[in-house]
């Protein structure tokens, strides 16, 4: 596979009165042609900023790319002018936002603001644009597109919405597409909807998808890879596969450990991440994470650890990773015991038939 | 009410279930949908909670869970009388609450607290810690010196893990998590009974839910409160609730102590439901059966026919468009309303 989007160092500061808040700080990754990457963590530790950040839609002031290389098919998108970055936007690279609620026009049609873009960016007449807003929004799932698509925003639910904005994001066959929370405001069944729709849509186009999440359920399901961010840096990264079953963060750690899991027999208590994520304002000398880390050491206080291969595909960045062996997870019980606890002999049977 | 009556209904009680502390019977919420400029007439009704019936038992945890829009908010406000409900009985402690005075609710109210789900909107901006935390003191009566005020602020902190010194912030000085203490001190100020605990993690990153969980559970035990815990994320509500009811479009579908209903879901939206939520391990998450509901939730002021769920259902037959099914009990303690439930009997 071929490597679509190269992100290195980079590095997107705010400057407020407070101080300069470092939301993204040395941020290095790939995402590879047609891959699913998932960028995880908690509200302000840099990931929506990060993505932002490609997009180049950080509000200058008060932010500011301050440093890095965005290799977009080879060429750094940091350094062409905003023409050409307006031309990228929408066409190469789109977006899904969070709020469907309010990333829409509420007072522009759909077909408006569904042909827009394809008239802007694939040169298409008005009445080509009309025909193709009308096939994307089928091709989402919309019932009765021909229909739906003179209404308004508010005529339509969260979940259709968010329909909405996946077939404006796929409206230019772009290359990439980040999805920036995109199931946070919807319920888990429509959610699992939007998901199956984007990961059955990117597949057959061949599209790379960033999605970024807290829920590290969503990730596991669909995500190829995974960045795991924390106060501003990635601390870990790998396949998914490879980071849920052998983490070796403490703060990856932390989180597979705090959430209660339906698969499990029930635990007595749950075993929380104590204390509050660092002031982005003033960030500790060392390691960010270690006045909550279990596992913290003298030298985490002096130093920063960086990224360090620790696994084939695996990189984490903590000095006692090695230490972090597979008893980090002791709470896991045997395969045989998550077997009789999932939801009965029923359950068992029929993802049978799906393998 | 007499006290003819409450002596029946404990004696009811005690015959029947053991020790029930809050009761709720046929409760139905309707909301008027209103046309015209001055003089409103209602042109339709939004039936947000619909024949709904359950107890919760003296020191248990009773979790509500339905995806939004479903009427578990309604419910739970429905409970402690902040909306007066269009119909059905609500019983606290085998008093009747329904259709109490507003005088009288004010004193019920000792013992029924709430706490919101967003700890950013449910404090008041103006106020420091300390008095959102001690108002109710006051409102109550329940202190009679500033100096017993002070400790007993003081001991409330304490007790949901802030320090003593916090009271005289503000609470924009405070992360969501501890936002979120604040608002369970201050239900706990007037040492109620029962807590309508909605959507308390909902709003809170996962590091701090689990903190937050675990506090609702300390607090549970040390102050011997019973729950009604309404939200959205199923595994949460499995890990707090003793036992589960599930809500769809104003209805119950089904209640079930916490591990038969995890373990043998009966009606097709539970099924559903925890088919959909993602498991964090990308291995036995590919393992899981998987519905895939269709469609979306309809709307509460048009709802289907028959069983409101059949629109959507994977195994609806052709009863179900006519059939309104009721919860029955269709094993010990488990109770589903689908007319295709093994037990579920004629219909």
């Amino acid at each position: 596979m071929a490597t679509l989007l190269e992100v290195k160092d980079l590095r997107t500061h705010f400057f407020t009165f407070e101080g300069v808040v470092k939301a993204v700080d040395g941020v290095s990754y790939e995402v590879e042609e047609g891959e699913t990457l998932g960028l995880v963590g908690e509200s302000g530790c840099g990931k929506s900023v990060s993505a932002l950040s490609l997009m180049r839609l950080i509000p200058d002031p008060p932010g500011k790319i301050v440093s890095g290389e965005l290799l977009f098919e080879g060429e750094d998108i940091l350094k062409i002018d905003m023409d050409d970055m307006r031309r990228i936007r929408g066409a190469k690279m789109s977006m899904v936002f969070q709020e469907p609620m309010t990333s829409l026009n509420p007072v522009l049609t759909l077909e408006r603001q569904l042909s827009e873009t394809l008239q802007l960016h694939r040169g298409m007449s008005r009445e080509e644009s009309r025909n193709e807003a009308v096939d994307l929004l089928a091709r989402v799932g919309i019932p009765d597109a021909e229909r739906r698509v003179k209404q308004y925003p508010h005529q339509f639910s969260g979940g259709m919405r968010q329909r909405v904005m996946i077939a404006m994001a796929l409206s230019c066959n772009p290359r990439l597409i980040i999805a920036d929370e995109p199931t946070t405001a919807l319920d888990v069944t429509i959610q699992a909807q939007i998901l199956e729709l984007m990961k059955s849509l990117t597949n057959e186009f061949g599209v790379s998808l960033i999605i970024i999440t807290h829920n590290l359920g969503v990730v596991a399901r669909y995500a190829d890879r995974m960045n795991i961010m924390y106060a501003g840096k990635i601390i870990e990264r790998g396949t998914a596969r490879e980071v849920y079953s052998n983490p070796r963060h403490p703060y990856t750690v932390g989180l597979l450990k705090s959430v209660p899991r339906l698969d499990l027999p029930r635990r007595a208590k749950l075993d929380p991440i104590e204390g509050q994520p660092p002031d982005l304002i003033n960030l500790p000398q060392g390691c960010s994470f270690r006045d909550r880390c279990r596992w913290a050491v003298d030298k985490c206080a002096t130093d920063a650890p960086v990224l360090e291969l620790v696994n084939d595909g695996h990189w984490s960045a903590c000095w006692r990773s090695e230490d972090l062996g597979a008893s980090a997870l002791d709470f896991l019980p045997d395969l045989d015991e998550i077997g009789a606890a999932t939801n009965g002999s029923a359950a068992v049977e029929e993802s049978e038939e799906e393998n | 009410m007499t006290t003819m009556t409450e002596a029946e209904q404990l004696g009811e009680r005690g015959g029947q279930h053991g020790d029930i502390l809050v009761e709720v019977k046929n409760l139905q919420m309707y909301f008027p949908v209103t046309a015209g400029i001055i003089f409103q007439r209602a042109v339709a009704q939004i039936k947000a909670v619909d024949d709904v019936s359950f107890f919760v038992r003296k020191g248990e945890t009773l979790g509500l869970v339905g995806e939004s829009g479903c009427g578990k908010t309604t419910t739970g406000r429905c409970i402690l009388q902040l909306y007066k409900p269009t119909g059905g009985q609500v019983m606290f402690d085998g008093q009747e609450i329904t259709g109490m005075s507003t005088r009288q609710m004010r004193v019920m109210r000792r013992q029924m607290q709430v706490i919101f789900q967003d700890p950013y909107s449910s404090l008041n901006p103006r106020m420091t810690a300390g008095n959102i935390i001690g108002e109710p003191l006051i409102v109550h009566g329940l202190v009679n010196s500033k100096e017993e005020y002070r400790e007993r602020v003081a001991e409330l902190l304490q007790n949901v893990g802030l320090n003593p010194y916090m009271a005289d912030r503000f609470p924009h000085e405070f992360s969501g998590g501890q936002r979120q203490r604040i608002g369970v001190a201050r239900a706990l100020s007037v040492d109620p009974s029962f807590i309508v605990c909605d959507e308390p993690v909902s709003a809170l990153d996962v590091s701090i839910q689990a903190q937050i969980v675990n506090l609702l559970e300390d607090l549970q035990e040390q102050f011997d409160l019973t729950y009604l815990f309404i939200a959205h994320d199923l595994s949460v509500v499995r890990h707090i609730s003793n036992r589960v009811a599930v809500m769809y479009l104003g209805h119950i579908v089904e209640i079930a102590d916490r591990n038969e209903i995890y373990q043998n879901p009966m009606h097709p939206y539970t099924r559903a439901l925890l088919s959909a939520v993602p498991i964090p391990d990308p291995v036995i998450d590919a393992q899981r059966e998987r519905i895939l509901l269709s469609g979306e939730v309809p709307s509460p002021l048009n709802p289907p026919s028959g069983c409101v769920f059949h629109p959507r259902c994977p195994i609806a037959i052709d009863s179900c468009t006519s059939v309104t099914p009721e919860l029955r009990e269709v094993d010990s303690g488990h109770w589903a309303a689908c007319i295709q439930s093994p037990g579920y009997g004629a219909y």
